[in-house]
């Protein structure tokens, strides 16, 4: 594989808490029409569209990439669907790289959207997650599964609530910043404290909201890229890792992996870093947006990427290292803390990160940005992916 | 003109095979109040709940084991959210590394009062001696529902 792979078009929605004035295929359509505007290449162009779409349930619509497959002028051309929960977004990416670094295609799309606003209560949806076995009869979601991993956190390495509500407190302020993300209203640590709990320790200002908004990227190969003088970032790494099953086998003296930290992230973070020729995360990489849906779970995101050791990352935080303006920013988009369109989710982190090394991420552009990671979780750990991206 | 939308609901119900180990995991907890869990040969491993084959080693369990009925909180949290189809908040529930046991089992917590969140919280930190308590005979259907932890005094 000499040939590298390039983002050569970009789309996201301004996110929101519903579109009314949108269906889901208008959704899907206005992302991928932004996509094509801003490299310039026609639906002819596209040989391949790789269709990213988390559980069906949560936009209501059976197979729902059936519905979008003329949003994405997908008639006649390759066309597959990707779902790993969370992580949908970058794994679609991942497979759109693939279709290219195969040699299978040169100019592939990837796209989707989510209207999670639509869905009455995503955590139903998202217990449906669970073994219906052992685990369905306890009232499992998401949140109740990350409050466990911050219990866990906090009893290995002393996280406190108000730690957590610091990441809040950045990634708000971050969001004001950029006009796609859905919560841009900057907020103080007390307004977090003072937030009513979901689920102990998470509270309502600890966690993401449900927002309805498309994305949708355009790869290539270097040769076509070359060719038709576009344009491009570089995707120089690639990883993937999943987890054991049960929630339950990360929790003892001698377990393998602890469910207060991302272990199987921390491993794709590793492939992604090989492939890229990254040794030293802390001091090559420029910026980070990594998928953190709750506050404490950019903690340990954070350490899995390599940019802090096991639990050293709060003190770094409150030292405003990740900052914008700090020594490496996480999450200068505002992060999913701020906006969580849960099937493209992963794909914002993927497209926020090319901007930057593009230089091309407005009020909230790291400046001299040249090298970018970008991760997303699905399921209860069986989905991290991960990526670098170089101008 | 008005936007308008369109309200749709899902109700659909699955009769779920639960396999001969969990079959044979839930027998026991009805008739005998026991928790047990499958050695694993390789590792010795006790895996509870009970599965077929390991998660690390990827052979088959050949051993019942019985677990509990003490053990050590691992993991917790105290819902205060109300969740359509969960039940009415506040309640605590999470996981528990049962004695003899390798891996963590989840249940609820009952017998704290979740009125104060910081102090119901203390109440449960990692670590905490809780025992496993069953529903009375009768009313055991089969299920992880039917025992629940309290802490030890």
């Amino acid at each position: 594989m000499s040939d590298r792979i390039g983002i050569i078009g970009i789309g996201q929605s301004a996110f929101k808490s519903r579109r009314e004035d949108s269906n889901y295929p208008e959704l899907v359509r206005e992302a991928v029409a932004l996509a094509m505007q801003d490299c310039g290449l026609g639906f002819d162009d596209i040989e391949a569209v790789v269709y990213s779409l988390s559980p069906d349930a949560m936009v209501g619509i059976g197979n729902a990439e059936r519905l979008g497959v003329d949003a994405v002028g997908a008639k006649n051309k390759r066309f597959l669907r990707i779902n790993t929960g969370g992580s949908t977004g970058i794994s679609s990416v991942a497979a759109a790289y693939f279709h290219v670094a195969s040699g299978a295609c040169d100019v592939v799309l990837t796209a989707g959207a989510d209207k999670v606003g639509e869905c009455g209560d995503s955590q139903t949806v998202l217990n449906k997650i669970w073994d219906p076995i052992y685990e369905r009869p306890l009232p499992l979601g998401t949140i109740s599964m990350l409050a466990m991993s911050a219990v866990r956190y906090m009893h290995k390495y002393g996280m406190s609530e108000e730690d957590m509500a610091r990441v809040t407190v950045k990634n708000r302020r971050h969001a004001s910043k950029n006009p796609n993300a859905h919560l841009r209203k900057e907020c103080t640590a007390e307004e977090v404290l003072n937030s009513r709990y979901l689920c102990w320790p998470i509270k309502l200002y600890d966690a993401c909201p449900q927002s309805s908004g498309g994305c949708a990227m355009i790869l290539a190969s270097e040769r076509y890229i070359r060719e038709h003088g576009l344009d491009a970032v570089w995707i120089t790494g690639v990883g993937h890792c999943s987890e054991n099953y049960y929630l339950g086998d990360r929790m003892s003296d001698t377990a393998r992996a602890d469910h207060a930290d991302a272990f199987a992230l921390k491993n794709s973070f590793a492939r992604a870093y090989k492939q890229a020729g990254i040794t030293d995360p802390g001091t090559q990489v420029d910026v980070a947006e990594l998928y953190a849906p709750f506050s404490n779970t950019e903690f340990h995101a954070i350490e899995a990427a390599g940019l802090a050791e096991l639990g050293a990352s709060p003190a770094m935080l409150r030292e405003g290292q990740f900052d914008l303006g700090g020594r490496i920013p996480v999450n200068p988009s505002g992060g999913v803390l701020c906006t969580n369109a849960i099937a493209v989710t992963a794909m914002v982190r993927v497209a926020e990160t090319a901007l930057q090394v593009w230089g091309r991420a407005g009020d909230h552009q790291v400046k001299g940005a040249r090298r970018g990671i970008a991760s997303g979780n699905g399921g209860d750990h069986q989905f991290f992916g991960t990526m670098v991206i170089e101008a | 003109m008005e936007l308008m939308t369109r309200k749709e609901v899902w109700n659909i119900t699955y009769n779920h095979a639960l396999g001969k180990t969990a079959s044979e995991f839930f027998t026991q907890i009805k008739e005998s109040a026991r928790i047990l869990g499958r050695r694993c040969p390789s590792d010795g491993r006790v895996l509870v709940p009970p599965r077929a084959f390991s998660d690390e080693s990827l052979e088959a369990t050949d051993e019942w084991v019985e677990v509990g009925p003490g053990g050590r909180i691992e993991a917790f949290t105290i819902t205060y959210e109300p969740f359509q189809n969960l039940p009415e908040p506040p309640y605590a529930f999470g996981y528990v590394l049962l004695d003899g046991a390798s891996t963590a089992i989840g249940g609820y917590f009952k017998g704290i009062d979740l009125s104060d969140p910081a102090r119901a919280a203390e109440k449960l930190v990692v670590g905490t001696r809780v025992k496993t308590c069953f529903a009375e005979e009768k009313d055991r259907i089969g299920d992880v529902l039917d025992f629940w932890f309290e802490v030890q005094d």
